[in-house]
């Protein structure tokens, strides 16, 4: 052979810009996890639009009619779903992100590839998901009068991305972790308990204000799903409602587009540290597993 | 002369931990004793092997032949030391060689592949020949964990050797198959051989080592103690 290809460390990989390089393999990955994960099912794709339908009736019951939130929220159903698509989004890539790793032991135990692939694969996947949740929700705001300019549609857009870029990153620092340490299985599943009500999803970010101190408030705001939920309400509800209103009142929260960017930036510092720390542990990923 | 495979002062050490859970880490810390229970597979082992040679690696269980070829083919990563390879590496380890148990025979051919670095034209262009040497076309849309450990193994080396690998290990996969089989698998091996390409096997069949390979190297508990030719290690392991 060619003795000017040079000698490699075995192992040793590129980190995220392996998977860039490796698409068909990611693209062969995506695959497995969703053939994998549908397996035995007579439903199988049908199921990603049957629970949030059936967790977005319940909401909608409980809190629009039960709790009489929409008369306080107008147009209160795409309030809601609006919402909870990202959370769904967020929940289900962060949560199989996490569990990647050890889902593919058999792979990892035998063979090398760029491991950051299946945390990657896992986003791909939600973002599967995410899709018909879109093209249901996309419905219902145009049967409310959506009329969305451009600057709605980016701000769609840039929720999209922040909250990708933070299921990624918090999904390769946990599922580093979890390789050692089961216990972060459960701890992201509290997270996303939580991640469901620590952001303006069932309720407004006035609500918010009025009950916490201005400090506390801030805190919220800083919260990057809150900043993402907060541009999926501006790009698919604001247009819809009030928004298209002469005079709209004030509905969105104040320096919304100052927390969006904050939020860009403590995503992208996710990743890097995700990254960083995935990097640190991966070389024992084989052993532990 | 071009090294294909570069090891230097290579050393591996797991931690045999069995328990952490909060209650087993609190009685460590109280009784102030250490969790870490360590093990050394390998120490100071260094060597070079060639473009074109073939290498066995001997010793008995727990010599550490196992962790070395896992260490090459990139699964595991050595504590300290160096290892550099030179071109494509494909590793049959201990027979799993990365196949997906939930996935089919066909998925895993294409997806194995891919990871051994294929391309989607190069692997659609060597599917047929790839389960025609397996010889397992009746199950090649079956899920591999129905599969029989020879099935298994069929379909692996089939893979492994169609990558067009420079250097080849294997891991005492050849023990699995039946005779016909094996004589198919090692008429492969010869014929990669004597094109020049790099291959390091483990196994316990002396004779058939000894029969393939110029070149020895006799681990005893993860340390290199002989290195030349294989004929003459073979029979020292055996008056051992």
């Amino acid at each position: 052979m060619n003795p000017e290809v040079p000698l490699t460390t075995p192992g040793y990989g590129h980190g995220l810009l392996d998977v860039f390089r490796r698409r068909y393999l990611l693209r062969l990955i995506v695959r497995k996890e969703l053939r994998v994960r549908y397996r035995g099912s007579v439903l199988g794709m049908a199921w990603s639009y049957v629970k949030p339908a059936v967790q977005f009736l319940v909401y909608f019951v409980a809190l629009g009619i039960f709790m009489q939130l929409s008369g306080r929220i107008e147009d209160y159903a795409i309030y809601l779903f609006s919402g909870i698509v990202v959370i769904n989004f967020f929940s289900e890539g962060f949560g199989n992100a996490t569990r990647s790793v050890v889902w593919n032991a058999p792979l990892v135990r035998k063979i090398y590839l760029p491991r950051e692939l299946f945390p990657m694969a896992s986003l791909w996947v939600s973002a599967v998901h995410f899709f018909p949740q879109l093209v249901v929700l996309l419905v219902g705001t145009l049967i409310a009068g959506w009329r969305p300019g451009l600057v709605e549609l980016a701000a769609g857009v840039l929720g999209f991305v922040i909250v990708a870029l933070l299921s990624l990153g918090l999904g390769l620092l946990f599922g580093a972790i979890n390789v050692f340490f089961r216990d972060a299985e459960n701890f992201v599943d509290l997270i996303a308990m939580v991640a469901t009500w620590a952001s303006p999803v069932l309720y407004q970010w006035e609500m918010v204000q009025g009950a916490l101190p201005g400090w506390l408030f801030t805190l919220y705001q800083l919260n990057p799903l809150t900043a993402a939920v907060e541009l999926f309400h501006y790009c698919f509800w604001f247009p819809a409602t009030a928004g298209a209103a002469a005079s709209p009142p004030i509905l969105m929260p104040p320096n919304m587009w100052m927390f969006a960017g904050i939020a860009v930036l403590v995503s992208l510092g996710t990743v890097l540290i995700g990254q960083s720390v995935f990097r640190r542990l991966e070389g024992r990923f084989a052993q532990e597993l | 002369m071009t090294t294909s495979i570069e090891v230097k002062n290579l050393q591996k050490r797991f931690t045999l931990r069995h328990n952490r859970s909060l209650k087993e880490l609190m009685v460590a810390a109280v009784r102030g004793k250490d969790l870490s229970d360590t093990f050394l597979a390998l120490d100071d082992v260094s060597f070079d092997v060639q473009e074109g040679e073939t290498v066995a690696l001997l010793g008995f269980n727990g010599s550490g032949k196992s962790t070395l070829l896992k260490l090459i083919s990139g699964v595991l990563r050595p504590d300290s030391g160096t290892i550099g390879t030179r071109g494509r590496v494909a590793g049959l380890i201990e027979v799993g060689a990365g196949f997906h148990p939930d996935l089919t025979g066909r998925e895993n051919v294409y997806l194995n592949a891919a990871i051994l670095g294929l391309s989607q034209t190069q692997v659609e262009q060597r599917f047929d020949e790839i389960v025609a040497f397996s010889e397992i076309e009746k199950f090649i849309d079956t899920e591999v964990k129905f599969y029989s450990s020879g099935m298994f193994i069929r379909l692996a080396f089939s893979v492994a050797v169609h990558s067009d690998p420079e250097v080849f290990l294997i891991d005492e996969v050849l023990a699995v198959g039946d005779e016909p089989f094996q004589r198919k698998c090692l008429d492969r091996v010869r014929e990669l051989r004597d094109e020049g390409r790099t291959l390091v096997i483990v196994s316990h069949d002396l004779d058939m080592v000894a029969d393939l390979c110029d070149r020895g190297i006799l681990l005893e508990k993860g340390v290199v103690v002989a290195d030349g030719d294989t004929r003459v290690l073979v029979d020292k392991m055996r008056a051992s």
